[in-house]
């Protein structure tokens, strides 16, 4: 970090935030814009180019934009809860819930809207479980947690690979590419639904911001400053891990952005989560968005999964910005 | 002006005692030090006193209102507390950290008003610590970062000062610049206690001592009346030489080996 970085303030927030927001917007009308086919936003409007961008690509677009907002915004909070930059969205054990849930769901034949719902149930009953377990004389240990969650996800791991090789290699095939993620093109209630949920599940998370900052002292050190810790252990983990379950059940396990952009934004802006957590919300939309377009446009007309996609890309990028930065802040 | 009172508190780990009938008192403008040997609970005192450890018998007041009483927020705008260490989840800056002592005093969402940013500024400097302000909290020494951890306190602004062996892991100019610090806080009204295990320090700095032993209070009075060889011994379950310092006015503790411990004991 520059050693003449200066304390936060509203008005520089609303400055990079706008710069974040500048750029996902271009990202968007780029995404659109590309693909398949010759519908653009601009330019001649005939009714086929017309239902491909507004029934197809778009909704598409603005799903990859909602669901990378929602695995950085939840990777963000569960580094801040467990204090450990390596923790991202899955980390806790959700995601394990939602993709046995959808695996289920998928051989189970309950159709494209039924995967989803099955899926989202999945993980709301391991949240339930992961928090009973995790929660240890009235308090949420967050050791327990992350071991737990890390069980889980082990558990739900081998029960997936124990039906892969009981199906047929159809279902495996349809098994896998539901596991490797991919953003669907969904219909524009769905896309309100998720994005509403997301956005009601995230506002309480920004609220918390400034506890974050102060829970980097460690409990006993926040409680001292009057954090409520337990409130916002809880709710860190509950939120979070609606917000890990919308996004699994919605696209599958899409790997990287929630562990790869709040990492790149903290070393860019600093740590400290009142500007962190907005700027990973608007740089996790803007990643997926790019990633789901080089999804799509890579090996045209066909597709590769983008949770492929997001790891290609994120793994080496931040390498190499560990090795640019230096490691001093390798443990922060 | 803040008064601190325990009276008849007792607190229990699972299977154990840690602290039993312990009653003690810090007036407003005092350093009370509270001695004792590993695990006679002085630390437990520090989480009873400090809010943390809230399952205490008997009763724990701040300024006549019960410790579980106060609303978090409003105790951590009269009480900071400076633990022995810190460790630092994130690579905030030093200036950073100070302004997270204004947390209490913030309201909703915001950001640091200029007001904030003037108060920890205004503690570093206090704290000798202003040409760290830029630095980076996890790259500074032990004791440049227990500077910054004090100086964060002190933007608080808190009425009462809790110390848990904050001078442990200093050198002995550092332990020395941290105690003329807390004693002018002391000195413009604050009230102090203080955990320490250099009885040097506690004779130099404290007004009163209180000697813990197994969870109890073994002496409670003025430095002079309790630093004696006879209640240090009794104490510490060890021998120790104890003189008055020409030069200073105040009581010397200097550590017997066990050799020579030994070769006095017959004497006896």
């Amino acid at each position: 970090m520059p050693s003449t970085r200066r304390p936060p303030t509203a008005r520089g927030l609303g400055v990079r935030a706008a710069a974040l927001a500048a750029v996902l917007l271009g990202a968007i009308v780029l995404a659109a814009s590309l693909g398949a086919g010759h519908a653009r936003p601009w330019g001649a409007w005939d009714e086929s180019a017309r239902a491909v961008l507004l029934d197809v690509r778009l909704p598409r677009v603005l799903l990859a934009a909602v669901l990378g907002a929602l695995l950085s915004a939840a990777g963000t909070v569960f580094q801040a809860l467990l204090r450990n930059p390596l923790a991202d969205p899955y980390v806790l054990g959700v995601s394990g819930g939602a993709s046995l849930g959808g695996v289920v769901a998928l051989l189970l034949g309950v159709g494209a809207v039924g995967v989803p719902v099955v899926s989202f149930a999945g993980a709301l009953a391991a949240l339930v479980a992961i928090e009973r377990i995790a929660t240890v004389e009235g308090r949420l240990n967050v050791v327990t947690l992350l071991l737990t969650g890390a069980i889980f996800n082990a558990f739900v791991g081998a029960a997936i690979f124990l039906i892969e090789s009981v199906v047929s290699r159809d279902e495996l095939h349809a098994v896998v590419l539901y596991l490797l993620g991919r953003i669907p093109s969904p219909s524009w209630g769905a896309l309100a639904g998720t994005a509403a949920a997301g956005a009601l599940a995230t506002i309480p998370l920004l609220a918390m911001t400034r506890a974050y900052n102060v829970m980097s002292l460690g409990e006993e050190g926040a409680a001292q400053l009057g954090v409520d810790v337990e409130r916002v252990k809880r709710r860190t983990f509950v939120l979070g891990s609606v917000l890990t379950a919308l996004a699994v059940s919605a696209s599958g396990l899409i790997g990287f952005v929630g562990l790869v952009v709040p990492h790149i934004l903290r070393r860019l802006l600093g740590p400290d989560h009142r500007v962190m957590l907005p700027s990973a919300i608007l740089g996790g939309a803007t990643f997926l968005v790019l990633a789901d377009l080089a999804a799509r446009v890579i090996v045209a007309p066909a597709e590769l999964p983008v949770g492929v996609i997001t790891a290609l890309i994120g793994g080496p990028f931040f390498l190499a910005l560990l090795r640019r930065r230096g490691s001093s802040h390798g443990a922060a | 002006m803040a008064r601190l009172e325990l009276s008849d508190v007792g607190y229990s780990y699972r299977d154990r005692r840690a602290l039993d009938g312990l009653s003690l008192a810090v007036r407003s403008g005092e350093v009370v030090g509270l001695l004792g040997p590993n695990g006679s609970g002085k630390s437990t005192v520090v989480g009873v006193v400090s809010g943390t450890r809230r399952g205490y018998s008997g009763s724990v007041r701040l300024n006549d209102r019960e410790i579980r009483d106060w609303p978090p927020r409003e105790l951590a705008r009269a009480m900071a507390v400076v633990p022995q260490e810190t460790s630092f989840g994130l690579p905030f800056s030093a200036l950073e950290v100070v302004l997270l002592g204004r947390h209490p005093h913030l309201e909703g969402l915001g950001f640091e008003s200029a007001r904030d940013v003037a108060i920890a500024r205004e503690a570093l400097a206090r704290c000798g610590a202003e040409d760290l302000a830029g630095r980076d909290i996890v790259e500074l020494s032990a004791g440049e970062r227990q500077r910054v951890v004090f100086a964060r306190a002190l933007a608080q602004q808190p009425s009462c000062l809790v110390l848990d062996e904050p001078a442990s892991f200093l050198d002995i100019r550092h332990q020395v610049e941290l105690y003329d610090r807390v004693r002018e806080l002391a000195d413009s009204g604050i009230s102090v206690l203080t955990v320490l295990h250099d009885l040097n320090l506690a004779a130099e700095y404290c007004d009163r001592l209180v000697l813990l032993r197994n969870g109890r209070v073994l002496a409670d009075g003025p430095t002079a009346e309790v630093f004696t060889y006879a209640r240090l011994r009794e104490c510490f379950d060890t021998e120790v030489y104890v003189d008055l310092h020409d030069l200073t006015g105040k009581m010397i503790a200097i550590p017997m080996s066990g050799r020579v411990q030994r070769r006095l004991r017959p004497r006896e």
